[in-house]
């Protein structure tokens, strides 16, 4: 080292500093393929199903169908984006889908409580069971996904004995209207709902502050920590909105069918694990998103009505979604391999 | 003379650097060899060629019991060739008990069915008993006292020599002490040179690395020097004053140091004052510095400098003390980070990745975290962001200055100035860095250098806590030299050499208070 002629900052600089972004352009192309993979994989899936049952499956009504009837799997998928950004497990999410559903119809359909009030409670629980889960998560610093595991039984518990084990229905009409009765261009209400809602999420998360934080709460929690970010309190918060959202999809799930059942909303957990993943290998790869869970949850739907239109079995839903799971996993750890790979050259 | 373990001509060159320049040292048998010298005089690179983890240049020759061994050393042979180490870590799993640490080489190794515990419970009690270890085998490793843990993993390792037998059959091989008394208070250290001192009755030599020079001076035999990859000398340890050590060490004799500037005792003036700080193994530190000041703080490996920036931002707990900025008072056991930024400090730790920014996200992202609410929180403004993030890296000369690239995907020295970057941005009052050009190239070393004499050009007032003397030569308004946890002495003006520094922290390390408890480092 020289250290007689130290030098001016100025005097190391390249001659231009613009160069790079140029240089970038190159790689572009391959950027945008890998952005919009899933979206490709959607339309191949689609073309291959139109040309295999050209009747059933290419029709306006199949496809109203399927964007009207998944909204509740894309909620809780969104529910679940929150702490997994955050670099948490929250199994759950499908147990609070389904107790805030059995909450809604016990108190409007048993007790005559008005639906909005029920409403209200049902969420308000949604947000005591996020409460809860980080209460123990960041308090006792307990493992997360233990933590969920543990809270998810207990609740799902509750929801068999608020019901008895029965499947109650009668919830108000006023529900249903405004979940799948009313239409806009042929499509439920409810669609619109995790529409308006991914939109929420993607601004949250790209354009506020409070985004950013989670983020890096998520992929270093000591860098956040030694940045003055209060990391508990993130966590903490981001377990009770995935809380609320969940319990939010509960009450659309209860308006789809004007009934609850105490054991069906288990189902969407896995779906909801497979989409997030999926999802954060599209748009932004690397990193959960909510666009890209929100593509995903319709891509497994088409490739899964498409099979179920062919005559496949109801088993291979289970396939289908388990082997979407992993396939994510393993393209999501390809991707953050390569980009370490590169980072190192 | 008949000698353990002979070393001729050996040289390594890490791409175009000679480490080791054609080092020749022997160690007598029953012997117990003391190995000392600066940070990167090529000690743990002799080691690790010992280890097999390096491989030498061609040209140098190891013998070990008059047996020449084939170079590069085979890894995983070394007790097979009658070797054996202790690294500063020990190696253990605290988790285990004493008895499955002690066994868990030869268990894991041997291929048989069934573990018969209380076969290796016996043995492991007859070995202890050898050395005067009294030890619970079925206590847990993580429940023992750090001088315990440390004296099971010298047994350990001398229980896997006494399976190696010289040609004659009689004992022999080499233990290599890689500094595990580091952390250890002094009178539990004692305990420690008496096993030493019992394993080389029993036939084997030692290798003793260590940064204490009294400890060397106590416990050796022999010691060797060496300097900038050679060897400066044997000498016999008895004959040896410290300070002809320590002159040894450097390449010259300084002049005779006058501690006239005897560490401030009660920090009273100046811009910031830190009083009175305890936790980890600092005890009762006080400074002050003034704005625009760079204060460094250095010692060797265990005198606890280190822990003082991580102390004071709440980083690490602190068990007390106070710190005060520009007439504002706090008190350092309730100090979090969030907290310390509010005061006015900014932390660059030392572990760039780990601590100091995300790899995985962009640079954009790292460099504008902390000044993120200066651009309307709800509704960040994604361009003119993305403008003052480039701003920000053409002004600290980040190159490639792309705010959208991954930050793991920039050079060390480039990282490091994103890190300044995103902290002097939010314009602190005080500036605290551990070891900030670890990892860095030669000529970013130089802007930050530059970076952080200018911040404090500018009224910061800077702590570079760092154990590369040329460094805070280059950089320092003061030095203070630590050992066991407190300030030893004060370095000013003419004294701030890389020379003078490394003679004050060999002449001050003083070994811990005998009352001390000391957490382990992990």
């Amino acid at each position: 080292m020289n250290q007689s002629s130290p030098g001016a900052p100025g005097e190391l600089l390249p001659p231009s500093a613009g160069e790079p972004q140029r240089q970038r352009k190159g790689f572009a192309l391959g950027d945008y393929v890998e952005r919009l993979a899933l979206v490709i994989a959607w339309l191949v899936v689609i073309v291959v199903f139109s040309v295999l049952a050209p009747d059933t499956f290419f029709n306006v009504r199949n496809f109203t169908t399927m964007f009207g009837t998944q909204t509740t799997l894309v909620i809780l998928a969104l529910a679940l984006l929150i702490p997994l950004t955050a670099g948490d497990y929250d199994i759950s999410v499908a147990a609070t889908l389904t107790f805030s559903g059995m909450v809604v119809a016990v108190l409007n359909a048993q007790h005559g409580v008005p639906i909005g009030v029920a409403i209200a409670v049902a969420i308000a629980a949604g947000a005591l069971i996020g409460f809860i889960n980080g209460f123990f998560i960041i308090y006792f610093e307990i493992d997360a996904f233990i933590v969920t595991l543990g809270t998810g039984t207990i609740i799902l518990g509750l929801t068999l004995w608020i019901s008895a084990s029965q499947t109650i229905s009668g919830v108000s009409d006023w529900l249903s209207s405004w979940v799948v009765v009313h239409r806009i261009f042929g499509i439920s209400y409810e669609f619109y709902y995790g529409l308006l809602l991914c939109v929420l999420l993607w601004y949250v998360f790209d354009y506020t502050a409070i985004g950013r934080r989670i983020l890096f709460v998520g992929r270093g929690t000591n860098v956040a920590r030694l940045s003055g970010i209060r990391v508990g309190r993130v966590r903490w918060g981001c377990f009770i909105a995935a809380g609320v959202i969940a319990a939010a999809a509960g009450v659309l799930y209860t308006g789809t069918a004007g009934a609850s059942d105490p054991t069906s909303g288990q189902t969407f957990l896995l779906p909801a694990f497979a989409a997030a993943f999926l999802g954060s290998t599209a748009i932004t790869p690397g990193r959960f998103n909510p666009w890209g869970t929100f593509i995903a949850v319709y891509f497994l739907v088409t490739g899964i009505t498409g099979l179920a239109i062919l005559g496949v079995q109801t088993w291979v839903q289970n396939v289908f979604y388990g082997g979407a799971l992993v396939v994510a996993l393993s393209a999501s750890q390809i991707v953050k391999k390569r980009r370490e790979r590169a980072a190192r050259l | 003379m008949d000698h353990t373990v002979v070393v001729r001509d050996m040289s390594m060159t890490f791409g175009g650097q000679r480490a080791l320049d054609r080092v020749s040292m022997s160690i007598r048998r029953g012997e117990v060899h003391g190995l000392v010298g600066q940070n990167g005089c090529g000690k743990s690179t002799l080691i690790k060629i010992l280890a097999g983890y390096h491989h030498p240049d061609p040209g140098g020759e190891l013998e070990i019991d008059g047996r020449p061994i084939k170079l590069p050393v085979r890894t995983g042979s070394a007790s097979e060739l009658g070797l054996s180490f202790v690294h500063q870590d020990l190696g253990l799993l605290p988790s285990l008990t004493v008895v499955e640490n002690f066994r868990a080489w030869t268990i894991s190794t041997k291929s048989e069915w069934l573990i018969r515990w209380s076969r290796e419970r016996e043995r492991t009690e007859k070995a202890f008993a050898r050395f005067g270890l009294h030890l619970d085998p079925r206590a847990k490793v993580a429940d023992l006292p750090a001088v315990q843990r440390a004296l099971l993993a010298i047994v350990r390792a001398l229980d896997d020599l006494s399976e190696y037998t010289k040609d004659d059959d009689s004992r022999g091989g080499l233990l290599v002490l890689d500094e595990p008394t580091v952390f250890l208070p002094r009178t539990d250290r004692d305990r420690l040179f008496e096993v030493v001192r019992r394993s080389v009755a029993h036939g084997a030599s030692v290798l003793f690395v260590s940064h204490d020079l009294d400890e060397a001076l106590a416990v050796t035999d022999r010691i060797t020097v060496l300097r900038d990859g050679r060897v400066a000398g044997t000498v016999v340890s008895a004959e040896t004053e410290k300070d002809q050590l320590v002159e040894m060490i450097i390449g010259k004799r300084l002049e005779a140091f006058e501690a006239a500037h005897k560490a401030h005792s009660v920090a009273d003036s100046g811009h910031v004052t830190v009083d009175r700080v305890r936790g980890g193994s600092i005890d009762d530190v006080s400074f002050a510095l003034d704005e625009g000041e760079v204060l460094g703080l250095t010692g060797l490996v265990g005198s606890g400098f280190e822990e003082i920036p991580y102390l004071l931002f709440g980083a690490e707990p602190a068990a007390g003390g106070r710190v005060t900025i520009s007439g504002h008072e706090y008190e350092l056991a309730q100090m979090t980070p969030s907290g310390a930024i509010k005061a006015g400090m900014a932390l660059i730790p030392a572990d760039r990745q780990g601590a100091a920014g995300v790899g995985s996200l962009s640079v954009r992202d790292n460099v504008m975290l902390q000044v993120i609410d200066d651009y309307r929180p709800y509704r960040l403004d994604r361009r003119r962001y993305l403008r003052a993030a480039r701003e920000a890296l053409h002004q600290y000369d980040v190159r490639p200055p792309e705010p959208t690239m991954d930050f793991q995907a920039l050079s060390g020295g480039n990282q490091q100035k994103v890190v300044l970057a995103k902290w002097l941005q939010a314009a602190p009052k005080v500036l605290l860095v551990h070891e900030p050009t670890q990892g860095v190239d030669v000529g970013a070393r130089l802007q930050v250098f530059q970076t952080v004499t200018q911040a404090a050009a500018e009224g910061m007032s800077v702590v570079c806590a760092s154990s590369d003397y040329e460094q805070l030569a280059a950089i320092c308004d003061r030095v203070l030299v630590f050992a066991g946890g407190e300030i030893m002495c004060t370095l000013v003006g003419d004294d701030i050499t890389k020379d003078r520094i490394t003679e004050q922290c060999y002449m001050s390390a003083r070994t811990l208070k005998p009352d001390k408890d000391l957490r382990m480092h992990a």
